[in-house]
């Protein structure tokens, strides 16, 4: 054999030889925010988050029964896709991770817009996604699939565990107002928290519904109204710099003392903004993430993992996309276990996760909804108090799954104005 | 009457903050006739720099009181090399351009500046509340403001009162006014037009820049600052017509004072309002409320 074919022959095995090991990759799309206003409270927390279980799942470092490496034996590797842009941008993307990046499957989306645009799409393709933060019920409400899951619970838990909370706390309470961004998110939180309150208490006067725009930074008009109000509880599910302005604005007006102030996603700014957050803020962290979340071996790895790797706390967003990567991991190893050991379809993964129950970072997540493919979890609500110059939750409540989440089949809305009925 | 007097210093902060946010804009396109959308990248470097230097400044215990002068000299510093470099080295070849080409070489910087600014100062958001809370606040209504708000409208009045000085009692601003009236007859008469520019460019952009300093006090200085003040400064010019100073002044107060009515009387009405007031004026007076007549040249 002449050195030329010695050479080519060496390059062929080679080529096999990497052609194989790629053939043994998962190969994920991931999908965050990694630009624009979202990044920062969302976006590229989840990502540092798929970053850290993705290495942790690889290396074999996961609690059981996370620890076998990668997903049944299999290296992972991504393709991260940002998710700042029009809905349109996103399906191109989506349609680019599919066919020209050839991915496996897809976990991302925290806008809900974003959410219902992809699911038909991926549907249409045939590709198993998962949606790890995006709150509209609507998804799993408003149309049946067959490769699209979500493994984070919907927007009506926060509405809903919200009004018990204030409730809870404030028995005589008589009023509410509210401060909203005037887009889906807003109007649906809003929505579901001003009808869960009016079954709760009856004859419950709204005193103001304030909306104002994405992102407009100013409120002091709406502060004024809102003060002006005098309302028992005043709601927000405001985020990121929204939620932020607020809290910087409305706090040394004392709006915070002068109503019982819900902040459904506060959670993202208790690390941020500290001591800015006055006592007696009710904060959320859109179900049992962060402060909320369990004392289990999973919390445990992935809190001080990434604590530790980042040098900052894991935030809500960060939970959900961990959760998001372990329940695929245990549906991927479900079906290639059921499979006889061999690489799991699409197919064999979805028919894995539909109605699994599994344990991640934030506790028990019992894909119980939607045909078994929309996630439920207990939620958490919790009051600030400072100690030591640090913000710390006290009179924290924890609500089940069964009482903030819908039944299987019934729609959020009937469920709330059915006064949460459970089963027939 | 409490609520009245509620919307009417509500609508006088929310005007005086768009007033400071727009002032950079009708300056620029009143002299140069450009429609600069880098300055919504001005208003959040002014943002970013003050926020940033005014909280290494706070960390290492130097007074409070000083902070406000620190927000100031670090938005002019940060915000001032990117003005001259892009007037001197990108939009000086293009004067004899389209106004339609600039806008959208405007519009090109806009997008490389706010990848920039995540390069230079990342996505996490930047908090300086102590300037807020620094001053107390006092009573309207029964109601508590930050005193912080009287310095916003004080900064809107010396900022207005004192660009209408400049244009018109120093021999400067008297230059300028020819620059502005036709550029080639001033050339030919011996001002150095390009050196009236580069100065008003320089202070339209370094006004955003201010604009954005003296807000990051009261909000998460985050990426995309700057996309939302770039569509709201543009209503209060167009609203006032184009270029002009006192315009941009009436522009400001009503889009504040309407928008403070709808918030506390008609809240689900807020959003459209301020386009609803533009669209009016410009359905009456096309060219805006203050626009002059332009001499026909032959």
């Amino acid at each position: 054999m002449t050195f030329m074919n010695r050479l080519a022959a060496a390059l062929a095995v080679a080529a096999a030889a990497a052609t194989g090991a790629v053939a043994q990759n998962v190969k994920i799309g991931i999908v965050a925010f990694i630009s624009g206003p979202a990044a920062a409270p969302f976006g590229v927390p989840a990502k540092n988050a798929a970053d850290f279980v993705i290495d942790e799942l690889n290396a074999g470092r996961g609690p059981a029964p996370y620890d076998k490496k990668g997903f049944g034996g299999a290296t992972l590797e991504t393709v991260v896709v940002d998710e700042a842009g029009s809905t349109t941008t996103q399906v191109t993307e989506f349609r680019n991770l599919v066919q020209r990046h050839n991915v496996d499957l897809v976990i991302g989306y925290i806008s809900s817009g974003n959410c219902l645009a992809i699911a038909p799409v991926a549907e249409e393709l045939k590709k198993f996604t998962n949606f790890f933060d995006c709150g509209t019920p609507r998804i799993f409400e408003d149309a049946s699939y067959k490769y699209v899951f979500r493994t984070s619970p919907t927007a009506t838990m926060d509405s809903v565990g919200a009004a018990l909370y204030v409730k809870d706390a404030k028995p005589g309470i008589r009023s509410i107002a509210g401060l909203n961004q005037n887009y889906a998110w807003g109007q649906d939180s809003w929505g579901d928290f001003e009808l869960a309150m009016k079954v709760l208490v009856p004859n419950l006067e709204v005193k103001t519904s304030q909306m104002p725009k994405l992102f407009a930074g100013q409120y002091n008009a709406e502060i004024s109204a809102l003060l002006g109000a005098k309302a028992d509880v005043i709601h927000s599910s405001f985020w990121d710099g929204d939620l932020e302005a607020l809290i910087l604005q409305g706090g040394p007006r004392g709006l915070m003392k002068s109503s019982m102030t819900i902040l459904t996603t506060g959670e993202t700014a208790m690390h941020k903004l500290g001591a800015q957050i006055p006592d007696g803020t009710v904060l959320g962290a859109r179900g049992p993430f962060g402060p909320y979340a369990p004392s289990n071996a999973y919390n445990k790895w992935f809190s001080s993992g990434f604590e530790k790797r980042f040098s900052a706390p894991p935030n809500y967003a960060s939970y959900q996309m961990a959760q998001a990567i372990l329940g695929v991991k245990l549906a991927w190893e479900k079906a290639q276990a059921a499979a006889g050991g061999k690489r799991p379809s699409n197919e064999q993964v979805g028919a894995a996760l539909e109605n699994m129950t599994f344990e991640g970072p934030g506790g028990t997540v019992r894909m119980a909804i939607g045909k078994g493919h929309q996630a439920i979890m207990e939620t958490a609500y919790g009051t600030t108090r400072l100690a030591n110059g640090k913000v710390t939750l006290v009179n924290v409540k924890r609500y089940p799954a069964e009482k903030v989440n819908p039944p299987e089949g019934v729609k959020s809305s009937d469920w709330i104005k059915s006064g949460f009925k459970q089963g027939n | 009457m409490n609520q009245l007097l509620s919307v009417a210093v509500d609508g006088v902060i929310y005007s005086a903050w768009l007033f400071i946010a727009a002032l950079g804009l009708t300056l620029i396109y009143g002299v140069m006739k450009i429609v600069n959308v880098t300055h919504g990248s001005f208003y959040a470097i002014g943002a970013y720099a003050a926020a940033s230097i005014t909280a290494a400044w706070l960390a290492r215990g130097y007074p409070p009181m000083l902070s406000y002068a620190v927000l100031v000299i670090a938005a002019i510093l940060v915000a001032a090399p990117f003005a001259i470099l892009i007037e001197r080295a990108i939009l000086r070849p293009l004067y004899s351009r389209d106004e339609v080409v600039i806008l959208l070489v405007t519009y090109a910087l806009f997008l490389i500046l706010e990848d920039v600014v995540k390069l230079v100062w990342g996505v996490n958001p930047y908090f300086i509340a102590e300037p807020y809370a620094l001053l107390g606040s006092f009573q309207v209504a029964g109601m508590a403001y930050p005193t912080y708000n009287l310095i916003l409208v004080a900064v809107a009045l010396f900022f207005g009162l004192g660009l209408a000085w400049l244009l018109h009692s120093t021999r400067a601003g008297k230059l300028l006014l020819a620059v502005i009236h036709d550029p080639e007859v001033s050339r030919a008469m011996g001002i150095n037009v390009g050196r009236y520019y580069l100065a008003t460019f320089a202070l339209g952009s370094l006004l955003a820049a201010l604009a954005g300093a003296f807000t990051a006090p009261t909000v998460s200085v985050v990426p995309g600052l700057g996309v939302e003040v770039i569509v709201l400064s543009f209503a209060v010019v167009v609203i006032g017509g184009l270029g002009s100073l006192p315009g941009a002044a009436v522009g400001a107060v009503m889009v504040g004072l309407v928008r403070s009515l709808s918030v506390h009387y008609m809240p689900q009405v807020e959003l459209f309002v301020i386009y609803f007031v533009m669209a009016a004026v410009l359905a009456v007076r096309p060219r805006g409320l203050f626009s002059l007549a332009e001499p026909r040249k032959i």
